[in-house]
Formats: structure tokens, sequence, C-alpha cells
């Protein structure tokens, strides 16, 4: 299965076969005095060979949506389909045969801490019950792939946040498996060290033809790795598609919340001292040097006090805050040229 | 050992076969501290009072280990499936938990003499006596193995649930979980636990052993109060407490060896 390539995804996705289907999940916990929705009525259909990422704050259900799949926890009501196979109707024999195929990793990387990193490759080996000399071969693979061949008979506590990761990382491919869920895999670890587990996740996608599903709060983890991405907020999918489409036309406000097109409300202590203009760029036709164009039409000068841009496929989102002259007129020119162009502008008054 | 049963035959026998071997071994040990209490003191340790406390220190030797090697195998079983069957276990069984933890509690509030005295009719049935170091393990073990499933239930439930998820998502079945992850990952906690069962197991020997005969409880209580022997009294003492040590800076020691988070 050749990988689809970012460009033409929406081509190529059309001749993939679905391995991961969910249909009206739903799950509901009961909590002293009431219930709370965690998902509610989630449909997804996940491409073999995709990196799928599941996007959402904290609190959205994102993290409950990707325990169902491999049951950890048990929706309320739908249907999980894995390879055409409903979860929720296995019997607990094919349900561990299941997660022997769908992996996953975890936040806290959830490692054995009284065994080797050797050992704790070795462990879904030894419950499938793997003959002990093949499994250890395959344990020196798969720590080559991962890059800790010379950490083999170190102790867990002994590595750093991103070299636990690679551990668990091969310890979920150890099964062999189709799936590999990560559960806030980068998470907990800086960006330096994050960018490599995307590396090293992407490799595997693209060596091993290992269907991805990433769960995170991060942007930068859907822009880097994902083809496809599905934002999920309130414990429904608010937009799905491929990630391209969706960062360009981002519909819902739960996405543009989390691109940062928007802010979740007006950021108070960034106030300036001096009257102010904030100027909103949500993607539209602008794709001009708009301020050296102000600068110039307007003949007025443009003291920028902050800006928080982002490109996107080509497009800027973000906003800037620029000061405003004493001269009412100037003021008056500024604005009008600005929505001129389109661009939604704010006075912002000091103190 | 004439119309015993075969289980009473079980209880007794090993006590038989250590009495064997526990006087040769005196002996000699008798001549080494003989020999260090001369070259210390420039006294000599009297036999009357060796061939006292030595029986008396197997005695409680005997007891000590015998119930604890029972009762914690009992209490690990149990304390196993009280944390596998608890409400966020990795089996969650709410009716068996909760009435396992009734009874354990009900078991752990008898204070040990009053245990003791209720047990005497049923030692009697499964020992084949109600007195002596032999019958007093039993009660020993009963009481013992409820605190054991506690202190386990306790050691195992302090293990990372979210290793716990790792490895039901990797597919284990729940045996495999216990067996490879849930015991090894609590392996530490168990050690300590089980050096201070085996110390609260001694306190209660000779407490056992002071009401119902057999080792250094009894010897105290015997030659130290009803004699006015002093000496004897705090021989008995200082063995217990030198007991306590060893099994305490074992336990310890081996906590620390075998606990990989430490480094």
């Amino acid at each position: 299965m050749s990988l689809a390539e970012t460009e033409n995804g929406a081509l190529l996705q059309e001749k993939k076969d679905t391995i991961i289907e969910l249909q009206g999940l739903r799950k509901i916990y009961q909590v002293p005095g009431g219930e709370v929705t965690a998902l509610n009525g989630i449909d997804l259909s996940i491409k073999r060979g995709d990196i799928y990422g599941i996007i959402g704050m904290s609190g959205a259900g994102k993290s409950t949506l990707i325990r169902c799949i491999n049951r950890l926890d048990t929706p309320t009501d739908g249907k999980i389909l894995i390879n055409g196979r409903n979860v929720l109707e296995m019997n607990r024999g094919e349900l561990l045969a299941m997660r022997r195929r769908v992996c996953m990793i975890f936040q806290q990387f959830n490692l054995l801490m009284q065994k080797t990193v050797a050992r704790n490759v070795r462990y879904p080996m030894e419950i499938a019950g793997v003959p002990r000399a093949r499994a250890n071969e395959r344990v020196t693979e798969l720590l080559k792939i991962v890059g800790l061949e010379s950490k083999a008979n170190a102790y867990p506590v002994q590595l750093s946040g991103g070299q636990k990761q690679r551990v668990a990382i091969a310890r979920a491919l150890a099964s062999d498996p189709e799936v590999l869920l990560c559960d806030e895999a980068t998470s907990a670890l800086d960006p330096m060290t994050t960018q490599s587990i995307l590396t090293l996740l992407q490799d595997i996608n693209k060596r091993m033809g290992i269907t991805i599903v990433v769960i995170t709060h991060e942007m930068a983890v859907i822009r880097q790795i994902c083809t496809r991405v599905a934002i999920i907020d309130g414990g429904t999918i608010v937009e799905e598609g491929p990630v391209d489409d969706v960062f360009v036309h981002t519909k819902s406000a739960a996405g543009k919340r989390l691109f940062g097109i928007i802010k979740s409300e007006e950021d108070d202590s960034a106030a300036p001292d001096v009257p102010a203009l904030r100027i909103v760029f949500d993607g539209g036709k602008q794709n001009q040097p708009i301020i050296s164009d102000l600068v110039r039409k307007c003949d007025v000068d443009v003291n920028i006090l902050s800006a928080d841009m982002k490109r996107v496929g080509g497009k800027s989102f973000g906003q800037m805050l620029i000061e405003l002259p004493e001269n009412m007129e100037d003021r008056a020119k500024i604005i009008t040229y600005l929505q001129g162009q389109g661009l939604t502008v704010k006075e912002v008054l000091s103190e | 050992m004439k119309n015993l049963g075969w289980w009473q035959i079980i209880w007794q026998a090993p006590y038989i076969w250590c009495k064997d071997w526990w006087g040769a071994v005196g002996n000699a040990v008798y001549a080494a501290v003989n020999w260090l209490w001369e070259t210390l003191f420039r006294t000599t340790v009297s036999v009357k009072s060796w061939q006292i406390l030595w029986p008396a220190f197997g005695d409680t030797l005997y007891m000590s280990i015998v119930s604890t090697i029972v009762a914690y195998i009992l209490g690990l079983l149990l304390g196993i499936v009280l944390s596998v069957t608890r409400k966020n276990g990795i089996r969650p069984m709410r009716t068996l938990n909760a009435v396992l933890g009734v009874i354990i509690n009900f078991m752990r509030s008898i204070p040990f003499l009053i245990l003791l005295a209720m047990l005497f009719p049923i030692t009697k049935d499964v020992v084949g006596k109600k007195s002596g170091t032999v019958a007093v393990v039993f009660p020993l073990i009963m009481s013992a193995f409820p605190y054991v499933a506690r202190m386990v239930e306790g050691s195992l439930n302090e293990v990372d649930g979210g290793v716990l998820e790792a490895a039901q998502a990797m597919g284990s079945t729940t045996f495999q979980i216990i067996r490879k992850v849930l015991l090894p990952e609590a392996l530490p906690s168990l050690i300590n636990g089980f050096s201070i069962c085996m110390t609260t197991i001694l306190a209660y020997t000779a407490m056992a052993s002071a009401a119902a005969g057999g080792g250094l409880g009894s010897v105290a209580i015997t030659y130290g109060l009803n004699q006015n022997r002093y000496d004897i009294m705090y021989a008995a003492s200082i063995m217990l407490v030198v007991l306590v040590q060893i099994i305490t800076i074992t336990g310890t020691v081996l906590n620390r060896k075998k606990d990989h988070r430490l480094r």
C-alpha cells in the first residue's frame, strides 16, 4: 500500500480501504449527581496507511475517544469497526487478539519500571508466546529502529523522556501492529524531542505502512505529520478532512480557536499603553504586503506593537496590533484603508 | 504419631524433624558462644540456661517462619484478588471484593489473644493438640493472613495504573498482568511488607507462646516473671530484638537492591 502524498491525498484517499470506522459513538459517564456526556455521536472513518490526527481542547473527549477504539473504555452506544469487525461484540479472546494488532503509546510512557529496556520491548512477545530466541532477535531489531540499541540493559529510570517514548514505541511495534494509537504521545516532551518522536512516527508509518491515530491538543503535531485531521469539541466532531483543507478553510469556532485565529477570550494583559488598532487576519483574500501598502498609500508611520501570525497554505492567520497616530484624520484613513482590504479591525483604547 | 489424621501429621511432622537436628546445632553454637563469652567477659555461659534458651529460641523461629510462610502465601493470593477486583482494578468484581473485605476486616478486628482462645477447639481438630509450639502456628496463621492480605493489597494498589493500562492495551490476559506486571512492579514494596509482616508475627509468637506454651515468650514468663530469673528474661528479650533487627535490615537491603526506580 503506497502512502498518499499530502498534495494529492484526496485523490489517493479513494483507493484506500477503511481500517477503523466509528459509528454514532456515545459515551456517558455516571458521576455523583448526574451524567457527563464525553462523546456525543462520533462518526469517523480512518483509512489504512493514514496518519490521522484528532485534535481538541482538554475535556473535548479526545482521550475517551481513543480509549474506546481498543476498548480500554466501553462506549455507551455506537459501533467501532476495526477491519469491519465490531469491537464491542468481540469475546474476550478476540478482544485480546485485536489489542495485539492495535497498539498504543501514552503521554506518560507507562513503561515497566522494574524491567530493563529490552525486557519492556520483549513483553508483548512474551505474552503472545513468541519463542525466546526469536523474541530477543526482534528486540534488537526494534531497538535499532528507534535508535536505542545501546540502552538495551538500562532501566527506564535512567532514560530521558524522549528515550522512554522511543522504548514505548518499540514495545508497541513488537507485536507487529496494524494500527498505532498515540494518546498525547508528545505532550510531556520538549519541542526538540517532540520533533524527533514525530519524525520517528512518520518514518514508521512510511516504512511499515502502519496506520497511526494521533490524539493531541498541539496544532504543530497535526501540521507536521498528519494526513487527515478531525476537530473534536464538546464530544462531537465539528470538522474533518485533509489537513491542508481544514487549515485553510477552517469553519468551526473550535477549529479557529485551536489554530489561534481567534483568541478564546480577549487578552487583557496585552492592552497597549497607547491608542492602538487590532487587525485580524482570517486567511481571507489578502495576500499582499498590507502594512507596506498602508504606509505608502496613506502616507503614515506604522509602529507594530505586537503580532501573532501564522502562515498556513500560503495564507495569513492571526492578529496584529499597531499604534494609532495622534492625528484623528490619519486614524480614519488607516481604518478605512484596512477595511477596504477586507480586514477586520478594532480600535483598542489605552487605559 | 498414632491416631492422628494425615493432616495432623502434616502439621506435626516438620516440627519433629526440626527438633532432631536443632539440638545438634545448639551444641555447636554453644561452643562458639561460650568461647566468645570467655574472651569478652572471662565467664562461661551456664549450660542450664543455654538448655532453656536454645530450644525456646528454636521454637520461636519455627513458629514465626512457618506461620509467616503459610500466612504470606494465603495473604498474597487474597491480596491479589482484593487488588484485582477493586473498583478501578484490572478485573473489577464488586460483590466479591466487598464480601472478602468484610470477612478480612472482621478477622482483623478480633484481638489476637481472643482469637487464640476462640480457635482452641478448631486447633485441636486441625493440629491434633491445643497448646505447644506446633499448635500455636495455626491461630498465628489465622490471625496473620488477613493482615498480610491488606498489606499485599496496599503494595499492589501502589502500582501505577497507567502501566497496568498499557499492559491491558497490549492484549495481556488478567493472569499475565498479575504475574508479569503487577507482582514484579510491586516487588520492592512487597519485600518491605513481608519483613513488616514477619516482625509482627514474631511479636505475636511471644504472646502466643506466653499463653499456650513454647518459645521465648513462655520462657521469659515462666523463668523471668515467676522465678525471678531476670538473666533469662533479658536474654530472651535480646534474642527477640536481634531477630527483629535481622529481619528488618534484610528487608531494607533487599528492597533497595530490587528497586530499579532508584539510582
